[in-house]
């Protein structure tokens, strides 16, 4: 489905993640993050500027593992930063798609 | 009763093989990441996942264990599960599954509690200092009930 976000057609999948990565903006983070009751710091910008380069090498999202050993914010943080799922809803915010696998 | 979605589960780890663990925390962790709130619950052999001295060295059932395809008699041969344990471990590593201490630290940085039985660590004759310090309290069952209001259980 299509929503218009900050001014631009943003293309959705059913669980409301981006499967268009490059319509991405920043101003689409900060209106997904209020849908998300997140304001965005510097610190959660950190986290979503290492999704979006670490996606589009590797073709998708890290997952908490990975954003913790790669991306070198502690996994305590992350929960604080993202309470609802930080591998989930920082990619939803990086406009990624959701990452698949168990862990 | 509508489907709601589940928002607290409660993990009962009752085995000690590497194999009886991970399911428990790659679904503890996995609520986590969905924003689930979870508990783990260790008793009896299950707590060979958070006594310091063991949590590294688990290994893999190789006797009784039809699914490992390999015979009884082969499998009671001696270092045969140290082995199934190396050999798995390496696949999981692959997979990107962290081994059993590390799995432990990240559930507990993602907001989980983590508690051993009372009934099993006085059985066992353990006391607090032997597990690793996400441990956080040896819990009667009473407590654990409690500790569970309003969340699914899951026995493993």
């Amino acid at each position: 489905m299509t929503k218009n976000i900050a001014g631009t057609d943003v293309d959705f999948d059913s669980e409301g993640f981006m499967t268009k990565p490059e319509q991405w903006s920043r101003d689409i983070a900060t209106a997904l993050a209020a849908e998300e009751g997140i304001t965005l710091t510097d610190r959660h910008w950190e986290v979503l500027d290492f999704i979006r380069s670490d996606a589009k090498e590797n073709g998708g999202a890290p997952n908490v593992r990975r954003l913790q050993k790669v991306g070198n914010v502690p996994t305590k943080e992350l929960y604080t930063l993202f309470p609802k799922g930080p591998a989930k809803i920082a990619a939803r915010l990086a406009g990624y798609p959701k990452p698949h696998g168990c862990i | 009763m509508a489907n709601e979605p589940i928002q607290k589960v409660s993990i009962i780890v009752s085995k000690g093989s590497l194999e009886g663990v991970y399911p428990a925390l790659i679904m503890a962790n996995g609520a986590r990441a969905e924003g689930i709130e979870a508990t783990l619950f260790f008793t009896f052999f299950g707590m060979e996942a958070i006594i310091n001295k063991r949590m590294d060295h688990l290994r893999v059932s190789t006797v009784g264990n039809p699914a490992m395809h390999i015979p009884t008699l082969l499998g009671a041969l001696p270092g045969m599960s140290s082995l199934a344990a190396v050999i798995m471990e390496r696949r999981m590593e692959k997979l990107d599954i962290p081994p059993v201490r590390e799995f432990i630290e990240m559930i507990s940085d993602s907001g989980a509690e983590i508690y051993a039985c009372k009934a099993s660590v006085d059985m066992f004759g353990l006391k607090a200092e032997d597990f690793c310090k996400q441990v956080q309290g040896i819990i009667t069952v009473g407590d654990f009930y409690a500790k569970s209001a309003g969340a699914s259980i899951i026995f493993t």
